[in-house]
């Protein structure tokens, strides 16, 4: 027979776990199916009833009930079912009924059987439909040992630790002896027991500082201090650590983002150890750690901006490497934010310190840790306030145009909405900054909103850090009491829909007729991220980052169970994809990288993993309005 | 008899069991005889038990005494299910040359054609495919008459059965003023499209069409549409055949 005429074999081709078949598996199934048409609303599979075949939905839709009646399921064209049915005991448990009016193809089970046997995809695929989205997530975690690895498997030895009153010089024949680049300092407890811990000689002690070879040379030698003055004197006071069941990952990102190349590991609050720069980097050999200590040894902005192609190349390195989501968001801010702080360094020598104090901020994707190769910028300055503009201005409007300027020499382009510290709304005194947010609360529209919902991810690059920490205070103060605020919020959350549509469309798109592409941005992660950020305002959270916020909100009951796990898988996939065709689009050198995903590009797998991500955020946007009703005028 | 029989088609429903069982007397080719002697069910049969065949030919043109067949495919079926597995396609020479037109619209080539055997010697294998089961086309005038025109020039006898027609049945419920408009004119429109406007109403996928195989296998997805949106499995199938 002449199957080929048909439409079968092409069709199901297009679809997993078919598309992994080879032709010669997929003609022996084009050529077995049966046929029927089922009109909308009618039963195909009662509960309990035989059955042995599996069932191929050529066309149309319909949905599958749990035991229960409600709703488990909703499947459409190219979607198989049955098969775990197949695989148990021959008996429907999950009646199905058609949605639409609905065609399906039916594999014979023997057919099923052979296909289970001779391809480990298609048998892969059937064992772990229920799970499709979480195993696919999970897989790539798997790729990435960084995020795995813990930090106390890079630590081989003891950390050499002084006493604060040991002479400077017995502390550097110590570290000559013992062979280290550095010391712990440890001191008698103050009057906090939070930071002590019993030594070997069960005494109490506390961490309070760190003294590296290089602050032999840059403190003591440079300043011409005695070498019997006590180590307490030179020492970095109060370091920054890490624990020692921290991911190597979060350890590197620890010293990326403090700037330190000595970081203390503690068990509890005991330090078991140092590690080091190189340590992480003969661990792994890592591209975007030497792009951030590259950014700080710049000494001009042109300087800076040949760096940027550096950016893109260590980005899809990255990936690469199987980097997820979450490590390449925060590379890549920390990336930018660097790129922001040198820019304000080069920027102060140039045109001198700042009159009064000031804080730069980053707002958006570059705060929540979650940018992407094409992340615009958007910032703001926070200014003392002492402020005055007459006399301080000139000073705040000229760095701004030298970091904002410079940023985009760099490759971060301008902010189209003008959302930039060189916009004059957006360079004011914490106090105004304060009305500012009071009054986004208080007397909140979703139209007042929607431009400046972007100001509710806020993060510190430079500069006094505690004045963000006081507006992400206010914030979650008053955010939770706000129900007209989280409502107006929800409103604009539900501007952006998923694409559920798509998938029925791209048969339609492979004819030729239209080419058609997802901006897995706008359709997929922005409204994900902007639905999380509204739970997490109402609870008070004061996180940026849309994974810790979901942490945040799994401690509340504000979402029904398993919810905040799905809409953690989801955001995953949504963006790996995302980043995954960008870096594709980066190695093939194309001009163009943005947030589009051309159907062509995505495996039959892709688009089915895509498509249950769309579901999870088309059934967390319903819930999203139901919570935050906009209330009536008269309460 | 065969003549006066087929003359009053259009006015009322013949008595098919009858005629099969004279034929199936006074046949003279054995083929023939013995698709006439597997007969058709009794009309009061439920249609959801009828096994059923739907069939498409695929022609040189649209007049049955100047133009011949090309193409022949049956997907035996029931309400229950279209099996493919047992679907067949035949290309065959017509005696009749065939158009560079005509070429173009079935994308049949004439090498394919030139190569192709005769109906008669496909004849066996067609008719042991029909056997006990009711054909369904897709606009009944085309295959009764050019499968009766090609079988009268081979065997000089006729052969005419039961057909239910998808496209007067869809015509009865959607389009009547539309259908007399159509009878208007002189041949029919391609018949693809009609039939794909049709599947269309149900929400059926598109085909590509002008393929025997692939235009019958439309057409039994369609009657199983049209039964399940308009009739029952119950209907009896004497309602539907002509």
């Amino acid at each position: 027979m002449t199957i080929e005429q048909l439409d079968i074999r092409d069709h199901m081709a297009q679809f997993a776990p078919f598309d992994t078949l080879p032709d010669e598996l997929l003609d022996r199934v084009a050529e077995q199916v049966d046929v029927r048409y089922f009109q909308a609303g009618t039963d195909l599979l009662v509960k309990d009833q035989p059955i042995h075949e599996l069932w191929y939905l050529r066309s149309g839709a319909v949905e599958m009930f749990k035991r229960s009646g409600g709703l488990f399921n909703r499947l459409s064209e190219g979607d198989i079912f049955g098969y775990s049915d197949l695989l148990r005991n021959n008996r429907v448990r999950f009646p199905v009924r058609a949605l639409e009016d609905s065609l399906v193809y039916f594999i014979p089970e023997a057919l099923f059987q052979q296909l289970c046997d001779e391809n480990d995809e298609f048998s892969d695929f059937v064992d772990t439909g229920g799970q499709r989205l979480k195993a696919t997530v999970e897989e790539q975690h798997r790729g990435s040992d960084m995020l795995t690895t813990r930090v106390r498997k890079l630590i081989h030895r003891q950390p050499l630790l002084v006493e604060a009153g040991m002479p400077l010089q017995q502390a550097a024949r110590q570290m000559r002896e013992e062979n280290t680049t550095c010391v712990l300092v440890l001191d008698a407890p103050e009057d906090d027991w939070e930071h002590s811990f019993s030594g070997r000689d069960n005494q109490s002690w506390r961490l309070a500082g760190i003294l590296t070879d290089r602050d032999f040379c840059t403190r003591v030698l440079a300043d011409g201090i005695s070498p019997q003055a006590p180590v307490s004197e030179v020492m970095s006071r109060d370091p920054i650590a890490i624990q020692s069941d921290e991911s190597v990952y979060e350890a590197m990102l620890c010293m990326l983002r403090n700037n330190v190349q000595h970081l203390p590991v503690l068990h509890r609050r005991h330090p078991i150890g140092v590690l080091n720069l190189p340590d992480i980097v003969r661990y792994e050999t890592h591209s975007s750690l030497y792009l951030v200590n590259n950014i700080f040894h710049q000494t001009d902005v042109s300087q800076l901006a040949a760096l940027s192609g550096e950016v893109r190349t260590s980005f899809a390195r990255l990936v690469r490497d199987g980097a997820n989501s979450e490590m390449t968001g925060q590379a890549l801010a920390t990336i930018g934010r660097s790129f922001a702080r040198r820019l304000l360094e080069l920027g102060e020598a140039e045109l001198g310190p700042p009159p009064v104090p000031y804080c730069f901020m980053v707002l958006g994707s570059m705060a929540r840790d979650e940018p992407t190769i094409t992340a615009d910028q958007d910032n703001a300055l926070i200014l003392d306030d002492r402020f005055d503009p007459e006399r301080h201005d000139a000073y705040f409007k000229d760095l701004a145009a030298f970091v904002s300027d410079g940023l985009a020499a760099c490759g971060y382009p301008y902010c189209k909405g003008d959302i930039m510290a060189t916009n004059e709304r957006w360079r004011q005194p914490l106090k105004v900054w304060k009305r500012y947010f009071g009054e986004w609360m208080d007397e909140p529209s979703p139209e007042r909103l929607l431009h400046s919902s972007i100001f509710f991810d806020l993060a510190s690059v430079h500069g006094e850090e505690e004045y963000v920490e006081q507006l992400q205070d206010l914030i979650a103060e008053r955010a939770p009491q706000r129900p007209v605020f989280l409502a107006a919020m929800a409103r604009n959350a539900l501007g952006r829909t998923p694409p559920l549509g798509f998938f029925r469309t791209f048969v339609m798109e492979r004819d030729g007729k239209h080419r058609q592409s997802i901006n897995l941005k706008r359709r997929g992660t922005a409204p994900l991220v902007d639905l999380v950020r509204i739970h997490a305002l109402a609870c008070g959270s004061k996180a940026q980052n849309t994974f810790a916020r979901l942490d945040d909100i799994a401690r509340t009951r504000l979402l029904p169970e398993g919810v905040n796990e799905r809409l953690r898988h989801a955001f995953e996939l949504l963006s790996m994809v995302r980043i995954r065709h960008q870096a594709y689009d980066i190695e093939r050198n194309e001009d163009t990288t943005d947030n589009s995903v051309v159907p062509e590009r995505l495996s039959g797998r892709e688009r089915r993993h895509l498509k249950d991500a769309f579901e999870v955020l088309s059934h967390a946007q319903k819930f999203l309005g139901f919570r935050y009703p906009m209330p009536s005028k008269g309460r | 008899m065969a003549t006066r029989l087929f003359s009053r088609l259009s006015k009322q429903v013949p008595d098919w069991p009858t005629y099969l069982a004279s034929r199936a007397k006074d046949a003279k080719d054995p083929r023939l005889e013995r698709y006439y002697a597997s007969g058709t069910p009794d009309p009061d049969t439920p249609i959801g038990e009828v096994p059923l065949v739907a069939m498409d030919l695929e022609t040189t043109g649209l007049d049955a005494s100047r133009h011949g067949i090309v193409s022949i495919g049956v997907v035996p079926f029931t309400l229950e299910r279209i099996r493919l597995s047992e679907a067949r396609y035949w290309v065959v020479a017509p005696r009749r040359p065939l158009s560079a037109e005509s070429v173009t619209f079935h994308h049949i080539t004439h090498s394919e054609v030139a190569s192709a055997p005769d109906l008669d010697s496909v004849l066996d294998e067609l008719l042991a495919c029909m056997a006990g089961r009711l054909a369904v086309v897709h606009y009944r005038p085309i295959e009764r008459e050019f499968l009766d025109a090609a079988i009268h020039e081979r065997l000089d006898e006729h052969l005419l059965f039961p057909m239910i027609d998808t496209m007067s049945l869809e015509a009865v419920r959607h389009r009547r003023r539309h259908w007399l408009w159509l009878r208007r004119l002189m041949g029919r429109p391609p018949a693809s499209i009609r039939l794909h406007e049709s599947r269309q109403r149900y929400n059926l996928p598109a085909y590509t069409g002008h393929h025997a195989l692939s235009d019958a296998l439309a057409t039994a997805e369609l009657l199983q549409a049209q039964i399940a949106r308009h009739y029952s499995w119950q209907t009896p199938v004497g309602t539907f055949w002509r």
